[in-house]
């Protein structure tokens, strides 16, 4: 978190200095501001992991636009075709997340990727209920969904 | 160029919208609509506001741009999930052709448990929560 401000003041510093008040600018100066916290980050404790942390952001960033955009045109296809080739239903998922913060963030994941939503967590909070769209190919699904929820756990851990 | 790209961002992002709406129309039971309207729409209003930024191009603009695209994206799947969850406990009907229900056999519709179906003897009885009545 403080690697977040950092870069974001160094990007503010940046802009401020250089006098060009654009977005691009904007970009360049967060780009410059995360290549010095890289270079400084083994002299400060406060910085730890942060460099890591941006391009793992980033990778979960684009598998997860191709995810929202490859079942968003699915969802569609079976929308604007007469019959319904959909199987939904609803399966049961073992939760690796434990806290709060973790399982509000899987579940918001889940139901953000079209086929998906969750509907309800156990009260032992162990399972998440998730109503799915598509259940042709159950253990597929299952799959999609662990790989789903372990990297966004990656992020928080 | 930059047309060319503000154009594809704007028609996708209607067609992804009225998709939605379609899917309103169309779909058969509640649970299935709110796919379709939730993602769909919120998909459609990514691309709206990306082509918005790419179009305006200032600090101030994008910057709105962005933190609308943040909140869509953190209210919408709250939104489903809230709608979706009361629609079935308050016993709206699934499709008939719902292959499966997981859920049905761990709910107990007078105190409201939800079973998760791992219990062992230890944490088989229920685990009181901050907000349960007393």
């Amino acid at each position: 978190m403080t690697g977040a401000i950092w870069n974001l003041l160094l990007a503010l510093a940046w802009v401020i200095l250089s006098g060009d008040f654009s977005g691009l600018n904007l970009v360049v100066g967060l780009v410059f501001g995360y290549i010095t916290l890289v270079l400084i980050e083994p002299q400060v404790d406060a910085l730890a992991g942060y460099p890591a942390r941006v391009p793992r952001i980033l990778k979960f960033l684009g598998f997860f636009i191709k995810e929202l955009v490859q079942a968003n045109l699915r969802v569609g296809f079976d929308i604007l075709t007469p019959p319904w080739h959909m199987k939904p239903g609803v399966i049961a998922m073992p939760l690796e997340a434990r806290t709060e913060l973790e399982i509000t963030m899987v579940a918001n994941l889940i139901s953000l990727t079209p086929g998906t939503l969750s509907l309800d967590v156990s009260d032992d909070r162990k399972v998440l209920y998730i109503h799915a769209m598509f259940l042709d190919d159950e253990e597929e699904l299952r799959r999609n969904l662990k790989e789903m929820e372990y990297r966004a756990l990656e992020l928080f851990r | 160029m930059i047309e060319t790209i503000k154009g594809f961002l704007i028609l996708t992002g209607a067609l992804f919208m009225l998709l939605a709406a379609l899917g309103i129309l169309r779909l058969p039971d509640l649970l299935t609509r709110m796919h379709a309207t939730t993602k769909a729409a919120a998909l459609g209003v990514i691309l709206i506001m990306l082509a918005v930024a790419v179009h305006f191009g200032e600090v101030a603009v994008v910057a709105r741009a962005f933190a609308i695209i943040v909140f869509v994206l953190m209210t919408a799947p709250v939104a489903a999930h809230v709608i979706g969850r009361a629609g079935y406990f308050v016993g709206s009907k699934l499709w008939s052709g719902t292959v499966k229900d997981e859920l049905r056999p761990n709910y107990d519709p007078l105190t409201h448990e939800l079973k998760s179906g791992l219990e062992t003897d230890s944490n088989a009885v229920h685990q009181p929560r901050e907000n349960d009545p007393k």
